[in-house]
């Protein structure tokens, strides 16, 4: 044809005065259908490659802890409502420019129609219902699992849970077990099914914590103590990894959660006990210099007041504690005395 | 005298003394400069360079002038990004299973980040507004044209000077919003952290200057009639998007400004002694931070807003509410901050309040979806080139929106936090709404700037690129995040992880074959116009059929004055209006025109602040002395001395580029 031969060597003046030839046009017609389909085609079929290829634990959607389960379900839910909006409008994007295609001429053409409330209200309506559904789950379930509160005794049982006091160092993790008076580096041992209270600190930089298994990434920043509350349900060893960056070794700053029997978690505190390292002020300043991919080490002795004196930044010798200087500012003014925060649950071992 | 260049912790010239990529790198761009310039003077075009184009304050060269550097920084971020993915794909076990070590390969995210949106998404932006929105309001000029041509400048020394730390010194290792404590002095005692402080003052500088320009050239130059609901979409989502950039850009110059004073004068405000507190940083940059993607995005959503209806010959549906989310966006986009840092522990109050708002602000831009739906419901759907890459936005980008309303639910956030979930999350609206959506604008208006189209079957072929390569190289990362993968790992230890990073390589590569083959099509327009020595024929001024705004009823491209007569709006979408009423274009009786002066000013200016700037980050007191005050003195010498009167273009050279035009489109056989 004519005009296709004209397209073909249609370099840059290629005029068009908006309405294209029918036969061009059918040619385009045939064209967009086929490359419409290849596309679908393309993209589903990279997409059961990709989920073919996992014969892999997905950690977040294949969790061990009872928190993550609660954002499993939250995660497959939220998915699932939002595909029953986005799947139509993706199906609608394709099917328009096909149906309503210029070579169609039987389609219907409104060229003036721009308004119409039913489909605004539509339009408006429908997210906002959607909204609405996720936006309760979202404040229960953020309500429920609010990473500072213990978890649901109805649950997590009425035991006492296990603490633990995480420190994040350049790049390795500190786990200091105050009950007991042991430390290790870049291990955890946990009992199954017991409730853990993990607080978290940082020395140098601001980290994450994270056990994808377990759930809930939370900061762990220079003077500040945050608490987080996991439990297992699974015994394994899950790997955790730091969920903020904070420099040259960061990827190496790896550790492992052992969620043990009952008996496993005492030997090892046994273990932990029959070693030689004693972590006091001086060994802390040692372990704050940069390192990079440490391997598991344990203290047997822990100095008291440790964790207390790292969140308020007075390990050093000579050097004053966040909290006495908070005491002076709130003594002195209206401004000091707000701007100071004493969490009680700081303290070196009991 | 030489300030850091003696102190070896700043390492000025280590990264080309021990990287490789680094020196190869630099002494291409070095040559391929140098031969450029001598290009240049072998031909010439030293005085036409100057006088059209560095002293020009013609919005629309300066548009065009913002888009190739634009253009220019993204392919410096994304080779940054193609040798993240290499060498991730690379990365399993240990620190050196890749060929980057984790000291350059901090440093290429971080560059990538912060170039990608500070010096490619947001020049873009501009180019695009300086173009466009003074031919759609019908206007001649924008509302402050040496600020104009000011603000382009200092953008450039910017984008010049966090070009200069790949060479000297090196960039920052702290992502591309710097926390500190890790971008303090104790974290990053070398220069780093001043570069990335200093260009995006600059940067920051410069985009807080020209929203005040497009602001103030929406509120008052617009045509006689045109109110504010019926002006084009695009220029509403240009209002909103530099009102926002009026609002939060001071937060970032003040944060940015308070780091300063940290790391050069020895203050405490985010240190971890001294009463200092990251977290305030953290606030700072995310109130700044979110309603940044939004000025990205909504003109993006303009811009479909055009396309869409034009493409489909038929009326944008539902112009009322369009707008009216894009005010809701507007007022909404401050409310939703701490969404990105939901795991800071800020308790159930807080982290229910910021999700309950990030869910919300997701109605009106899904609103806006429908309406560019139901625009070509009905319509005449032609498969061009730009509609081709809107037709990619909204299938992409409402993907994008679902994860985005996953990360709002807080628990689930909890589990998704800086992994590259979160990562595959944002590049899928930042690359299927932004990008998408910018390159459907760039590619719609090319015509009205250039005479001609940008090639079909490479513009087809490079859409395609684009939206295959899009989903091989992010859907495994939303995987990979599943399985526990944080952002910004130099290494990994998971076997089971290195397929994903494979496949996002290939997709990766597939992207870059379409950024070639738009570079392609680029080429093939600059051999058209040196063919023609410059001066591009005038062609028709509706080239694409159906166009519905003003700009589309002038010359391709416009003449210097844009309008001869400025027309009279009477209703939303001017031009279609003066099509069906069948207006006659208008022969005669043209007034003569004022047009404003070009100046040297803003050109010196922006190289003085890239001297000051350099001077900052290497302690060159004395240089930074000198360059603020002549910069200072710059300014103030053109406000006293520059040509302020302009110059006026005569009636009869106003009547003849309109006989001209006229006799053309007379030739054509094409209806004025």
């Amino acid at each position: 044809m004519r005009l296709e031969r004209q397209e073909a060597f249609c370099f840059f003046q290629c005029k068009s005065n908006g309405y294209p030839h029918t036969k061009y046009a059918l040619h385009m017609g045939r064209q967009v259908r086929m490359k419409n389909l290849k596309k679908i085609l393309d993209i589903a079929g990279v997409l059961t490659l990709i989920l073919l290829l996992s014969g892999c634990d997905i950690a977040v959607l294949n969790p061990a802890g009872l928190v993550a389960y609660a954002q499993r379900d939250l995660i497959v839910i939220s998915f699932g409502l939002m595909l029953c909006i986005v799947i139509p409008v993706m199906i609608a994007v394709v099917f328009f420019a096909i149906k309503y295609r210029a070579s169609n001429q039987d389609a219907k053409y409104l060229p003036d129609w721009g308004k119409s409330h039913k489909v605004e209200m539509f339009m408006w309506g429908i997210p906002i219902c959607m909204v609405t559904v996720l936006a309760v789950m979202s404040a229960y379930f953020t309500h429920r699992y609010e990473p500072s509160r213990p978890l649901d005794p109805a649950i997590a049982g009425d035991e006492a849970p296990l603490r633990i006091d995480v420190v994040a160092l350049d790049w390795k993790w500190l786990f200091i077990y105050p009950e007991y008076g042991i430390a290790t580096i870049n291990e955890i041992y946990a009992p199954t099914g017991r409730q853990i209270a993990l607080q978290l600190t940082a020395q140098d930089s601001i980290n994450a914590f994270w056990v994808p298994k377990l759930g809930t990434v939370l900061y762990a920043m220079p003077q500040m103590n945050a608490k987080l509350h996991l439990l297992s349900g699974e015994d394994g060893r899950f790997p955790g990894v730091s969920a903020n960056y904070s420099g040259d070794g960061f990827s190496g700053m790896r550790f492992s959660w052992n969620s043990v029997s009952r008996g496993e978690f005492d030997n090892w505190i046994g273990r932990v006990r029959r070693s030689s390292g004693k972590l006091d002020r001086s060994a802390y300043m040692a372990l704050a210099q940069k390192s990079k991919d440490n391997p598991v080490a344990y203290f047997s002795g822990v100095d008291e007041e440790l964790y207390y004196r790292v969140v308020n930044r007075c390990v050093a010798d000579g050097s004053k504690c966040n909290e006495d200087l908070m005491r002076l500012a709130a003594a002195k003014s209206l401004w000091g005395e707000l701007c100071s925060v004493f969490d009680p649950d700081v303290t070196g071992i009991d | 005298m030489f300030g850091r260049f003696t102190d070896p912790a700043a390492g000025a010239f280590s990264a080309l003394q021990n990287e490789p990529i680094v020196l190869y790198t630099v002494s291409v761009v070095l040559v391929l400069g140098f031969l450029l310039l001598v290009a240049i003077t072998f031909l010439g075009w030293w005085g036409v360079l100057w006088r059209n184009w560095i002293t020009t304050v013609d919005h629309k060269r300066i548009g065009i002038m913002y888009i190739v550097l634009a253009l220019v920084m993204l392919v410096r971020g994304f080779s940054d990004a193609i040798m993240m993915r290499m060498h991730q794909a690379m990365a399993l076990g240990g620190e050196n299973a890749g060929y980057l070590l984790p000291d350059h390969y901090d440093q290429i995210f971080t560059a990538h980040g912060t170039i990608m949106i500070f010096f490619m998404a947001t020049p873009l932006l501009f180019g695009l507004f300086n173009y466009v929105v003074p031919l759609q309001i019908g206007a001649r000029d924008v509302a402050f044209p040496f600020l104009n041509n000011l603000g382009f400048w200092i953008t450039f020394a910017g984008a010049v000077l966090i070009n200069i730390s790949l060479g000297i010194g090196n960039f920052g290792r702290v992502g591309w919003l710097a926390y500190p404590p890790l971008s303090e002095l104790a974290g990053s005692p070398d220069t780093g952290v001043d570069y990335y402080l200093w260009s995006l003052q600059l940067s920051g500088i410069a985009t807080t200057m020209g929203a005040v320009n497009f602001v103030a050239t929406i509120v008052k130059m617009r045509a006689p009639g045109m109110t504010m609901m019926k002006m084009p979409v695009f220029c509403w989502t240009t209002l909103v998007s530099n009102v926002l950039i009026l609002m939060i850009y001071p937060v970032l110059t003040v944060a940015l400004a308070l780091l300063v004073c940290d790391r050069y004068l020895g203050m405490h405000f985010f240190t971890n002694d001294g009463g200092g507190n990251p977290m305030t940083w953290i606030n700072y940059v995310w109130i700044f931070g979110h309603p940044e993607v939004y000025v990205l995005v909504l003109p993006a959503f303009g811009i479909l807003s055009e396309v869409v209806p034009t493409f489909s010959s038929k009326r944008l549906f539902g112009y009322s509410s369009m707008v009216g989310a894009v005010l809701v966006i507007l007022v909404l986009s401050f409310l939703v901050w701490a969404h990105h840092f939901f795991t800071m522990g800020g308790g159930v109050a807080v982290n229910t309040f910021f999700s309950i708002a990030t869910m919300i602000i997701a109605v009106p831009t899904g609103v806006k979806v429908f309406n560019w739906l139901f625009t070509m419901y009905k319509g005449r759907v032609r498969l061009e080139p730009p509609m081709l890459w809107c037709l990619g936005m909204m299938f992409t980008f409402v993907g994008g929106g679902l994860t985005g309303v996953m990360l709002s639910i807080t628990p689930a956030d909890w589990q998704f936090h800086n992994s590259l979930f979160l990562v595959a999350h944002f590049h899928h609206t930042i690359i299927g709404g932004v990008v998408f959506g910018y390159l459907a604008g760039l590619v719609y208006w090319f015509p009205k700037a250039f005479g001609v189209k940008l090639n079909h079957k490479l513009g087809v072929a490079s859409f395609w690129c684009w939206f295959v390569g899009f989903y091989l190289a992010f859907f495994p990362l939303y995987i990979l995040g599943l399985m526990g993968a944080t952002r910004r790992l130099q290494h990994y230890m998971e076997p089971s992880w290195q397929p994903y990073f494979i496949v996002a390589m290939v997709g990766a590569f597939i992207i870059g074959i379409g950024i070639l083959l738009t570079v392609l099509q680029l080429l093939l327009v600059i051999s058209y116009g040196i063919r023609h020595k410059g001066k591009l024929p005038v062609h028709e001024n509706d080239p694409w059929g159906d166009a519905r705004t003003l700009e589309w009823s002038i010359s391709s491209p416009p003449p210097s004055y844009n309008f001869a007569r400025i027309p009279t709006v009477k209703t939303v979408d001017a031009y279609w209006a003066m099509k069906v009423g069948s207006n006659k274009r208008k022969a005669g009786s043209f007034a003569k025109i004022h047009m404003p002066s070009n100046t040297s000013a803003g050109f010196w200016a922006g190289i003085l602040m890239l001297i000051l700037g350099f001077a900052l980050v290497w302690h060159l007191w004395w240089l930074v002395i000198i360059s603020f005050i002549a910069t200072i003195a710059v300014i103030i010498i053109h406000s006293f001395t520059g040509n302020h009167d302009g110059y006026y273009i005569p009636a009869t050279e106003v009547q003849e580029t309109e006989d001209r035009f006229a006799a053309y489109l007379e030739a054509e056989g094409i209806k004025a």
